[in-house]
């Protein structure tokens, strides 16, 4: 008897574990370019933030997610798919975000998402759509000025999968860093104290100061973050498809509405510190920047 | 799974520490708790046996989480500063102890109330007869569902990772996004959770045997 209990144990779990990892491989095989070709009104799904002022962002009145990245995806749908398509939003967090990719539940990622070699491994990227650069956000109070000023003593809150708690760990080895789930906790987890500084982009920081002034960025970016829209591996129509989208709406003017309409007051695109990667001469204005590869510092 | 484990195995190791010290304590202090809360629901006290009602039926009825993050976040902001990891044994603690003083108070029913008056009669205080007579008889009914209480315990451990409490859940979240590997690392953890469960489910059942339950 004990024999039998034994087998159909390991049984279930093998089948288990079967499961589990078949999920992973088989999904998102089909061609994502020729089902844009084959539907009258092909659907594209984008993972979006949901918990990012600016960039996307719930709204509570409206229903819908709003923000930069989600009117970026609404551009490049309608310009990959002559205006038939159709752009659909599934919320994701910097721990999500390649899950759902790559088991087909999205079809690409907008999402404050960094473009780097580790992601470029598991991932494909567009060109940049977005020159970010992670910053600190600290109470007004705080003594913290710069990234130097971080000591052992200190506790750096980040969010979790994101690229900015792993070059925090790099940069300030000497720090203490605690990852949460998202960006609304991390705030929320920073207001009641439980770390010093909280780190990420400079862009979704000042979409906090935006609606908390009590709070300022401490010194300026130490690192590029460029962000690129991800889609998953094997889909060479679909990524060609989305270069020539992304250029196009970055010199027809599109993008340069887009940009002003999120950034237009706290990085105008004519700063020298802006993020825009137009290349319609809006952003060339401003000195040292060249536009779509244009890196600051 | 093997490179995983290899490559992240000190990670992985003080996650699952943390886990047990996590478990351990919650463990101990929500039994202790419950069987309080659980007697005390039976007070004859109108006013005891209301705030009794009060704590059981309130944290047993909001989800774990809520109470961790207002541990975490909302008493910190406005008292003392308390860690994701101390407010996450906090949390298991109390939302654990409402469940366990049910399953107390239901034992404790269960056997007949003309004991009670027995041992009342022989002049022993209400105490001692809870202690002597009622008791040794309901932990014998208690057991089972206890034993289900802690291994949910084990379980309900991972909300750690959601306040950085550096469980074996949030090393887990952390392997998953430095190797990309969602699957295996997830798979991994859940074999690392049974490392803890199993066991504590055989040592249940031999103690279930041992007092003699399930013997008919």
């Amino acid at each position: 008897m004990k024999s039998i209990k034994r087998i159909v144990l390991g049984m279930s779990l093998l089948f288990f574990t079967f499961i589990m990892t078949g999920c992973g491989e088989a999904a998102a095989d089909v061609d994502i370019s020729e089902r844009i070709d084959e539907q009258e009104t092909p659907v594209l799904t984008w993972g979006v933030k949901a918990d990012t002022n600016l960039f996307g962002y719930y709204n509570i009145e409206s229903g819908e997610i709003e923000g930069f990245d989600v009117d970026i995806a609404k551009a490049l749908t309608e310009e990959m798919t002559d205006g038939t398509g159709e752009a659909k939003f599934v919320e994701v967090t910097s721990k999500t975000r390649i899950p759902l990719l790559k088991n087909g539940k999205i079809d690409g990622i907008i999402a404050t998402m960094t473009i780097t070699e580790e992601r470029k491994k598991e991932v494909d990227f567009s060109d940049v759509y977005f020159n970010g650069g992670q910053s600190l956000l600290v109470h007004e109070s705080s003594e913290i000025n710069d990234i130097e000023d971080l000591t052992e003593d200190h506790t750096v809150l980040a969010i979790k999968g994101s690229n900015s708690t792993q070059n925090m760990r790099k940069l300030a080895p000497q720090v203490n860093v605690l990852d949460l789930e998202n960006y609304s906790e991390g705030f929320v987890a920073l207001q009641s104290g439980q770390g010093d500084a909280l780190t990420t982009d400079n862009a979704i920081l000042l979409g906090m100061i935006d609606t908390n002034p009590d709070y300022r960025l401490a010194g300026n970016n130490f690192t590029d973050e460029p962000y690129g829209v991800a889609i998953n591996k094997g889909q060479e129509d679909f990524r060609d498809r989305l270069e020539m989208a992304l250029e196009t709406i970055q010199g027809n003017g599109v993008y340069d509405e887009i940009y002003d309409k999120w950034f237009g007051e706290i990085l105008p695109a004519d700063s020298p510190n802006t993020a825009s990667t137009s290349t319609t001469g809006a952003a060339n204005n401003a000195p040292d920047d060249e536009g779509e590869s244009g890196e600051n510092q | 799974m093997i490179g995983l484990l290899q490559q992240y195995w000190p990670l992985l190791l003080e996650g699952f520490l943390n886990t047990l010290i996590a478990s351990v304590i919650a463990l101990f202090c929500s039994l202790i708790i419950g069987i309080i809360m659980g007697m005390l629901q039976l007070s004859s006290n109108k006013i005891v046996k209301g705030l009794a009602n009060i704590y059981v039926e309130f944290f047993r009825n909001i989800p774990l989480l809520i109470i961790v993050m207002f541990f975490y976040v909302v008493i910190p902001m406005y008292w003392m500063n308390i860690s994701g990891f101390v407010a996450g044994i906090i949390g298991l603690t109390i939302y654990t102890s409402s469940f366990i003083a049910d399953n107390v108070r239901a034992g404790i029913l269960t056997v007949p109330s003309g004991q009670m008056e027995a041992g009342l009669s022989q002049g022993m205080k209400k105490i001692q007869v809870m202690r002597y007579v009622i008791l040794p008889q309901a932990i014998r009914i208690v057991l089972p569902p206890l034993g289900n209480q802690f291994i949910n315990l084990v379980k309900n451990s991972s909300v750690l990772a959601m306040v950085a409490g550096l469980d074996l859940m949030y090393y887990g979240d952390f392997v998953a996004m430095e190797t990309f590997n969602t699957f295996d690392t997830y798979i991994l953890v859940g074999l690392i959770y049974l490392i803890i469960t199993l066991p504590l489910t055989y040592a249940t059942r031999k103690l279930e045997a041992k007092l003699g339950i399930n013997d008919n």
